[in-house]
Parts: C-alpha cells; sequence; structure tokens
C-alpha cells in the first residue's frame, strides 16, 4: 500500500516541477516575443575580417535589466 | 498613360522604384542619397548580409533626418526619462523602432557593436518592434546611438508619450492562475479514477488517502486561480448588480463547502474534480478573450503623436526644450516634416502646413506670417519660427482630444442579461427543492439544494461566450481586423448606421489620380514638365514628377521656385511655368474641382492637371453592399469637389456632408446616437479621434499596421475595407452561436437537474456530466463559429 501513496507523491512532485518551470518560463518573459529567437538562431555568428573577435564574445549575453 | 512599355529599376536597399534618380555604386542601384549612405555605412563594417537574409531589407531613406535632430538626447532630464537603468559604466534603453519588419532587421539591429564598439548588447523583440541596448557611456551617449540608429535606416520614434507614462506591465497573472488550475485539475481528474471506478472492501483506508489529496490539490485552485472570478463578482455586487460571475463564483464555493462536508464525514468523494475543471476551462476561455494584439495600440492619444522636444529660439541660441517646459511667448523653431506641437503665430518664414491629419485635407496649405498655426499640422518646406499662443495641453488638437473625457457608458452585454434570469430561476428552483424536501426528508434538503446549484452553475453559459468572443476574435485578426475586445464585437453587431470619413479611408493615400485636360502635350514636352516637376519638393511636383518620370530625361535651366504659387525653369530653350492659376496665368480663379495645377509654356497657357485622391478598389461596391442594411453617411474634412462623384456611384440615400471639422464629426455621431442609431466610425487621422471615441464601435482604417491609428475599438487594414460586410456579418453570427450553445446548455441543465431535484444524482452520474457538457459547449462553439467563417469566405 505504502509503495503508492509513495508513488503518488513522486508524481505529484514532478507534476509540480513541471508547473514552476511553466510559471519560471512565463515570468521570465519567454513568451513576449516569440518571432525573433527562432530567426536569431539561424543566423551564423560570421567572425568579420575587420572587427576584433573580442567584441563578438561579449554579444547577446545580457538580457533585460 | 501606358506604363507597361516601361521597365522599372529597385532600389537594392529598400525596393522602392527608382524614379527621380538612379544611383549607382558597385553595380548596385539606389533610389536616393539616403538609401546609398545607408549601404555604404554598411559595407564599412562588412555587415552586407543584412542584404543576403533578404531581399531589399531596408525602409526608403528619401526623407532625410535633420543632422541635430537628436540633440535634446544630450539634455539630462531628458536623459532620465528614458533610460531605464545606469550604473558606472552601462546604460540601458529601449527604443521603438517602427521600421523593424523581417529578420534582416533583426540580425543587423543585434550586431550593433560591429558598428559601434562601445555597444555592449542589443536585443530585438520583434513583437514591440522594440530594440533594449545596453551601451557603455563613457564611450559613446544616448544621442550618438539613436544617431546610429538613424544612418542605418532605424530612426528612433521618441514621442511625449515616452515622457509621460510607463508602459503598462503585461498581465500574467491570469496565466499563472490557468497553470495551477491546470495542474490541479490534472492531478484532481488522476486521483479520481478509483472513486469513479469503485474501490474494493480491504482498499477503503486507500480511498481516504485520494479524498485528502484531492482535498489539498483542491485549494489553490479555490484560493488563487478562482480570484478573478470572486472579484469580479465582488466588483458587480457592489454597484448592485448580479454579473454573470456572481453565480459561478457562488457555484464554486458552494462546491467546495459541499465537498468538504462530504470528505470529512467520509460520506462521498465530493467534486473536487468538477470544480477544478469547470474554473480550468473557464480561465482557458478568459485568456482567449483576453488576448490582445501587443504590437497594436487602442489607447494612443495625442502624446504618441507629438515630438518629444523642440528647439527653442532663446537670445539667438537654440536650445533643446522638452514638451512640457514650452512656455507661452517662447519662440520655437520648426523644420521640414515635423509637427507643429503647440497654437503659435507664424513669425518667420513661409509655412506650407500639411494639415491633413486634423482636418483631413490633403493638399497643404500657405501661411504668411503672422497667422495663427494650429497644433497637429505638419511643416512641409524650410524652416519657420513660431511665437507660441498656448501651452501643450491647451491646444486647439489636444483639447480636442481631452474633451468628453467621461467613459461610453458600459454597455450591459446580452450574456449577463441571460444570466440573471438563469439566476433568479435556478434559486427560485433552489428554494422550492429545499421546501418540498424539508417536508419529507430534512436530511437531504442541504444535499438537493447544494446539488443544484453546483449543476445549474452557469459556467456552460460564460464559456459559450468567451470561447466564442476568443474565436471571433482570432477568426477576425487572421483577416487583419484586429478588435480590442470581445465587447466591440457586440457593438458592431448591433450597430445599425455607418459613418465613412472619406480622405484616407474611402481614397487611399499612396495613390493619387492625375488627369490632364487642355491643348495636347507631346511625351516629349510631358518627360519636360516632369523634369521640371522633379526640382521641387511640393507634393503636387512630386506626384506630376513621379507619373511622367519615364519618358525619358532632360536638363532643367533657371529653376525658380515660388513656394506656395509653383515653379519655373527653362527646358530644352523653352519656358515652362507650372503652378496655381494665378501663378500661371495671373488672373485669380476660382478653383472648386480638387487642385489643379496649370501649365504654360513658353508663356502660352496649355491646359492644367487636375490631381484627385484615388478611391480603394471596390469601395463603392462595398457601401452600395452595406447601404442595403445600413444607414451611410459621408463625412469630409475636404471640399465639396468630390460630391457629385459620390453621388452619382452610391445614388441619393447615402448623407454626404463636407467642411466637416473634427468637431462636427463627433456631434454629427452625437446626434445620430441621440435619434436612437448605433454607430460605427471608420475614419484614420487625428481629426476622426474625436467621433471614433464617441461612437459606438470606433475603427480605425490604417495602410499597415505599424502605422500610428487614433484611439480606436478595432484596427482594419485598409485593403480589408472592401470585406467590411461580411466582418459586420461575422460579428451577427457571433450572438447566434452563443444563443445556440446556451440552449445546448440548458438542455444538460433540464437532465442534471431533474436528476438532482429528486436527489439521486450519483457523483459518478455528475463527474461525468459537468466536463462532458463543457467540452461538448466548447466543440460547438469552436466548430459554428469557424463554419461561419468558411460561409462567409474568411480565412
Amino acid at each position: 500500500m505504502s509503495v503508492i501513496i509513495l508513488l503518488l507523491i513522486a508524481s505529484v512532485s514532478v507534476a509540480a516541477l513541471f508547473l514552476g518551470a511553466f510559471l519560471w518560463s512565463v515570468k521570465s518573459g519567454q513568451y513576449d516575443d516569440e518571432t525573433s529567437p527562432p530567426l536569431r538562431i539561424l543566423f551564423d555568428d560570421k567572425p568579420s575580417s575587420k572587427t576584433t573577435t573580442k567584441t563578438t564574445s561579449v554579444e547577446k549575453t545580457n538580457s533585460k535589466p | 498613360m501606358d506604363l507597361s512599355s516601361h521597365t522599372t529599376v529597385k532600389c537594392y536597399h529598400c525596393g522602392d522604384e527608382c524614379i527621380t534618380e538612379q544611383i549607382q555604386l558597385a553595380g548596385k542601384t539606389f533610389c536616393c542619397q539616403g538609401c546609398k549612405t545607408v549601404y555604404q555605412v554598411l559595407n564599412q563594417s562588412d555587415l552586407c548580409d543584412y542584404y543576403e537574409l533578404n531581399q531589399n531589407p531596408g525602409t526608403s531613406q528619401r526623407i532625410t533626418v535633420r543632422q541635430d535632430k537628436f540633440s535634446f538626447l544630450d539634455d539630462d532630464k531628458i536623459q532620465q526619462q528614458l533610460i531605464s537603468f545606469r550604473n558606472d559604466e552601462q546604460t540601458h534603453v529601449t527604443f521603438y523602432l517602427p521600421q523593424i519588419h523581417c529578420s534582416s532587421c533583426l540580425w543587423l539591429l543585434e550586431n550593433l557593436h560591429r558598428l559601434n564598439a562601445a555597444v555592449v548588447s542589443s536585443r530585438v523583440n520583434f513583437t514591440s518592434k522594440e530594440v533594449a541596448i545596453v551601451f557603455n557611456h563613457r564611450a559613446t551617449s544616448l544621442r550618438s546611438i539613436a544617431e546610429l540608429l538613424t544612418s542605418i535606416g532605424y530612426e528612433p520614434y521618441i514621442s511625449l508619450q515616452n515622457l509621460q507614462q510607463a508602459k503598462p506591465r503585461i498581465q500574467r497573472s491570469l496565466i499563472y492562475q490557468l497553470g495551477v488550475a491546470g495542474f490541479c485539475f490534472a492531478n484532481i481528474m488522476l486521483m479520481s479514477f478509483p472513486e469513479y471506478l469503485g474501490l474494493d472492501g480491504i482498499e477503503k483506508e486507500m480511498q481516504s488517502t485520494f479524498r485528502y489529496f484531492n482535498l489539498i490539490l483542491s485549494l489553490p485552485v479555490l484560493l488563487y486561480s478562482s480570484l478573478p472570478f470572486y472579484q469580479s463578482a465582488w466588483g458587480s455586487l457592489k454597484h448592485n448588480f448580479l454579473n454573470i460571475d456572481a453565480p459561478i463564483a457562488l457555484a464554486i464555493i458552494m462546491t467546495f463547502g459541499r465537498s468538504l462536508y462530504e470528505v470529512l464525514t467520509n460520506t462521498g468523494g465530493g467534486y473536487f474534480d468538477s470544480m477544478s475543471g469547470i474554473v480550468f476551462f473557464m480561465l482557458v476561455g478568459r485568456v482567449l478573450q483576453e488576448k490582445t494584439y501587443q504590437q497594436l495600440s487602442f489607447e494612443r492619444d495625442y502624446t504618441s503623436y507629438f515630438p518629444i522636444a523642440v528647439t527653442v529660439l532663446k537670445n539667438e541660441e537654440e536650445i533643446p526644450t522638452a514638451l512640457p517646459d514650452i512656455k507661452v511667448g517662447d519662440t520655437i523653431l520648426l523644420h521640414n516634416e515635423e509637427l507643429i506641437p503647440v497654437d503659435g503665430l507664424l513669425t518667420r518664414g513661409k509655412a506650407l502646413i500639411d494639415y491633413s491629419f486634423v482636418t483631413g485635407e490633403s493638399i497643404p496649405v500657405l501661411k504668411e506670417m503672422g497667422e495663427l498655426l494650429y497644433a497637429g499640422g505638419k511643416q512641409t518646406g524650410g524652416n519657420i519660427e513660431l511665437l507660441v499662443m498656448k501651452e501643450v495641453a491647451q491646444s486647439y488638437l489636444t483639447s480636442l482630444w481631452n474633451k468628453d473625457e467621461k467613459q461610453k457608458p458600459q454597455q450591459v452585454s446580452f450574456v449577463n442579461t441571460l444570466s440573471r434570469y438563469f439566476t433568479w430561476i435556478v434559486f427560485a428552483l433552489a428554494a422550492a427543492g429545499a421546501l418540498y424536501w424539508s417536508f419529507y426528508d430534512g436530511g437531504r434538503a442541504w444535499n438537493v439544494v447544494t446539488t443544484i446549484l453546483i449543476v445549474a452553475c452557469p459556467c456552460a453559459l460564460l464559456l459559450s461566450n468567451s470561447f466564442t468572443n476568443g474565436n471571433v476574435l482570432r477568426i477576425l485578426g487572421n483577416n487583419k481586423f484586429y478588435l480590442r475586445n470581445a465587447q466591440a464585437i457586440e457593438e458592431m453587431a448591433n450597430a445599425d448606421h455607418i459613418v465613412f470619413d472619406k480622405t484616407g479611408t474611402l481614397t487611399t493615400t499612396e495613390e493619387q489620380d492625375i488627369r490632364y485636360s487642355g491643348k495636347h502635350l507631346s511625351t516629349e514636352l510631358t518627360g519636360q514638365i516632369a523634369a521640371l516637376a522633379a526640382q521641387s519638393t511640393h507634393p503636387l511636383s512630386k506626384l506630376l514628377a513621379k507619373q511622367a518620370a519615364h519618358y525619358g530625361k532632360y536638363n532643367v535651366q533657371q529653376f525658380h521656385e515660388l513656394t506656395g504659387k509653383g515653379i519655373s525653369g527653362i527646358v530644352d530653350q523653352q519656358i515652362i511655368a507650372i503652378g496655381s492659376a494665378e501663378f500661371v496665368t495671373g488672373r485669380v480663379t476660382r478653383q472648386i474641382n480638387g487642385s489643379s495645377v496649370y501649365v504654360s509654356v513658353d508663356g502660352e497657357l496649355m491646359g492644367f492637371y487636375t490631381i484627385r485622391n484615388h478611391y480603394r478598389p471596390a469601395i463603392f461596391k462595398q457601401i452600395l453592399q452595406l447601404k442595403k442594411n445600413y444607414g451611410i453617411s459621408i463625412l469630409s474634412g475636404d471640399n465639396e469637389s468630390e460630391r457629385s462623384i459620390l453621388q452619382k456611384e452610391l445614388g441619393d440615400d447615402v448623407q454626404l456632408h463636407f467642411y466637416q471639422k473634427p468637431e462636427d464629426k463627433l456631434r454629427y455621431i452625437k446626434r445620430l446616437q441621440e435619434n436612437g442609431h448605433k454607430v460605427i466610425m471608420i475614419g484614420d487621422g487625428l481629426n476622426d479621434a474625436g467621433a471614433l471615441k464617441q461612437s459606438d464601435a470606433g475603427i480605425a482604417v490604417t495602410e499597415s499596421t505599424n502605422n500610428f491609428t487614433p484611439a480606436s475599438d478595432g484596427i482594419l487594414e485598409a485593403d480589408k475595407l472592401r470585406r467590411l460586410s461580411s466582418y459586420l456579418l461575422f460579428t451577427k453570427a457571433n450572438k447566434k452561436v452563443v444563443i445556440a450553445s446556451f440552449v445546448l446548455s440548458i438542455l444538460y441543465n433540464i437532465v442534471g437537474l431533474s436528476f438532482a431535484l429528486q436527489g439521486i444524482l450519483s457523483p459518478l452520474v455528475a463527474a461525468i456530466l459537468m466536463p462532458s457538457s463543457s467540452i461538448s459547449i466548447i466543440l460547438l462553439t469552436f466548430g459554428a463559429s469557424s463554419l461561419y467563417a468558411r460561409r462567409l469566405h474568411l480565412n
């Protein structure tokens, strides 16, 4: 019997984990802009001939304040 | 005129046709210097991938931006209000760039650091067309960032609105509540299975464990996810009014109370599953209905049109000043293409004011020194100086916005009326049931009353309403007709009179009809006239130049322009003069037919061009179609020159009114409403703003949703105006679908109530009945509204 209780608790906590992940993703604004992320992933990070490598390494890591 | 024989060259940068000039650079053709400069800037920094991601991704640079336009960004006070964060090193700022439209834009704007090393990062939000830039303010300034963006063709749009209010935060609580309700609902369903399927005697112990689990899981639904219903119910009760949420809130609390009692006394499993399921579905419906079009704004007022700062002249110095700080008596300097922000006297320069935004009159007006200029006009031509007569908040246009601040009376939706009757009937039934059972079997009376209230909860009504509305809004949105909320659907469906604005709504500002009458002009001569016209920046000259630009190239000598009157010059040894009748012929004549441009060659009058607004395709057919079911009025700020054409096309029963000032339009709508009409107003500019607000459903027409539209209940893309009658039919269908699904839910209720009144409704039946009725109603509303859409050929 106690095994079922254990499983129950386990399943609810896994579900709760997903709920937490969902709430976090909404809160962090991941659904605010649904157009640019899928486009952004397609751009190649071609290092240009004139700019230094230093500038390319600091790009796009800062999120909104 | 024959256009087909002519092949056009497209600008490599913006994709526009190269009409007035063609600039060659590195094997590419550009339509203007501006486009070429952008290409050079990008080429220097090796950013030409911009052109490889999309064809002609740029925006036209033909209107050049003044050099020190952004000098106001050096002002600390203005900076403070624009930036969102600043520390010792970095400044964070968000700019609104209406030009963002494709993946090239995204790519270029996120590679800003390659153009200016002081930019730490830039990130685009495509939906809201914003770019968030982090830069090192020791190495660069806010102004140079704005100028950098301008130099690559993305001029930031900074308006007075940026100063005055913070952006409203996106409402996310409804989504959280939905997530929590979904989580609880799914788990409660899972744990209710043993209850439905029946357990063996030995497993009774398990049964109560499951029940307590359900009880715990239902608490977040009761205490958190249902909050919107409690709030709305409480709000309506405070105003002595019973809205649809009141019985729902009651049902939620009742269901929970009854279930709690059953679990604690170990008499049953309760209805936690139904309760959380209903809350979940209702929240889904509500989210659907409240899905807003983020990139559109339905609440614009004058502040989003006005600039943030203008140049004030003090002791021969040009000082950029924030608009709210401008005082009466200041002298302000306005440049070409700038909006007049305050009422003032013209003290220097010739003003050629484009008042199309305020009055609907599409041809610029010439103002002499000493004349009063009203805010809202746009200067086209050279610099002018104005003596400020009224502060921004008191200007003519601003007061027009602020007038009638009072809200539209909140219309009571027919769903609320329905639900009120429904609620009273349910209460009466519950009372009757309680009375009956208290005579026969006092113990069951309580059970019967709660079951009646649980089963008869008008959830189905709310569900059908919000799901239908949500689906209708979605379908209309797919068809480029964006409504602000569900209320607007009902207002549109109830309307019986449609008022159109003429200029910009029935006609398009993108195209003009040019007709020539007079002596025959050879192709050569037409080309020569166009070449002369190309020298001038006057809108009418530009039009002339555009329509005959491909008739060859000619050299113009001794070009002369008399602002607001006309131009002259020598082309191939002929003196050509074009302009107003007075300028060309020397005589003053009354012009009535739109705007005429007279032409003379070597002093001999040849004839005149008439320039008229171009009516949108199929617009007359559409109005004739609408005329069958609606009263139609057309209001125009323009002169009467179009009356005969409109009357001929549309018939005598269409009411036409010309010379309408913004207040006249507003008053006209008011008068219609006083006569008991429900009015839809369809307009485009600031001059329609008052009327749009006054009407029951105000719809703003726009060439592209990137443009600014005045406050309205809906935004319609201009080329869909000819589908208006289908859209109106569709909003009517909305009501039919809601009523049909309501009938279905009453059928469910009769079945459920007949069990409940007899006191024999088992938890299993209730558990099956309630979700299945909800789901079937959702399917019905979605199916029926989509079917209607297909019948009306909407996507």
